[in-house]
């Protein structure tokens, strides 16, 4: 006997683990590289 | 190649260049998957679950051109002792081991609707999984060489050019050994997939590839600010102490 699967439930999973993991790379990136960059911009005034 | 190797030279060209790499990546990624997920056909066999190949595919080649950057950036360090090498393989490693991850993840979203279970212990997955310990293991001999050796130590660089060994075993792995996992569908200049797959698949790589390549230079230029803010603060405290 088959279990019956609905497909549409694997791939949205897929996409939001997908899309979401990614977004979160890219906006943890640039904050770092934003918060690196006034750092050092302070650093220089100093 | 060698002219990048100047600090001032590569932030300028990474100025100009992130913003086009994650604007267009985003764009093409956006672009790719709302018609993998809308408009291209569900496939004869898998139904609607092959939809799931425009995020697996992508993240499968970024896992392992991550490391490729590794053992590239590597290479450059021990040979040519290139500057920015050692900045460059650890801006690589975090983008490597999350595409590493969804590429896991989705396989096993994948493999769950297609061969009824979630994981198999075959090659390829098996190898993939590999992958993922290797960046773990990478990133923590990078920071442990950080902290010790303010990041001189050679270790890292030559883990990376022996890891790179796992990836021609992921890319043969399902041609080597029997496997639940298809063969290349896609190979030098030679496509088994209709166009009507190929074409949102293609774009969904290269707005992905986009998209990495736009982490990796904000990272390294997260990197160099440190470590410019870094020199500058030490150069000020020595200055004030008194001999």
């Amino acid at each position: 006997m088959r279990e019956a699967i609905d497909p549409w439930t694997f791939v949205i999973a897929s996409y939001v683990i997908g899309v979401g993991a990614t977004a979160v790379m890219v906006a943890m990136s640039l904050l770092s590289m934003r918060r690196a960059e006034r750092r050092r911009d302070a650093a220089r005034k100093r | 190649m060698h002219g990048f190797a100047n600090p001032a030279r590569f932030l300028r060209i990474a100025r100009w260049l992130m913003p086009i790499c994650l604007g267009g990546g985003g764009i093409l990624v956006g672009v790719a998957l709302g018609w993998g997920l809308f408009f291209a056909p569900a496939e004869r066999l898998q139904g609607e679950t092959v939809r799931i190949v425009y995020l697996h595919v992508p993240a499968a080649w970024l896992g392992m051109a991550g490391w490729m950057g590794i053992a590239g950036a590597s290479f450059a360090e021990l040979v040519w002792r290139h500057p920015l090498a050692a900045i460059a393989a650890r801006a690589c490693a975090v983008p490597g081991a999350v595409f590493t991850a969804v590429c896991l993840v989705t396989g096993s979203l994948w493999g769950r609707p297609a061969w009824g279970t979630w994981w198999v212990w075959d090659g390829r997955l098996t190898s993939m999984l590999v992958l993922l310990f290797l960046y773990f293991g990478w990133m923590a001999l990078a920071q442990a060489n950080e902290a010790s050796d303010g990041g001189q130590g050679k270790a890292p660089a030559i883990f990376g050019l022996v890891g790179a060994v796992n990836i021609p075993i992921i890319h043969y792995s399902v041609i080597w050994w029997n496997s639940q996992h298809q063969a290349p569908s896609i190979t030098m200049g030679k496509s088994a997939m209709s166009a009507e797959f190929l074409w949102p698949l293609l774009m969904a790589t290269f707005g992905f590839t986009l998209v990495f390549a736009g982490v990796v230079l904000a990272r390294m230029r997260a990197m160099l600010a440190d470590q410019q803010a870094e020199a500058r603060l030490r150069r000020k405290a020595m200055n004030k102490v008194d001999f």
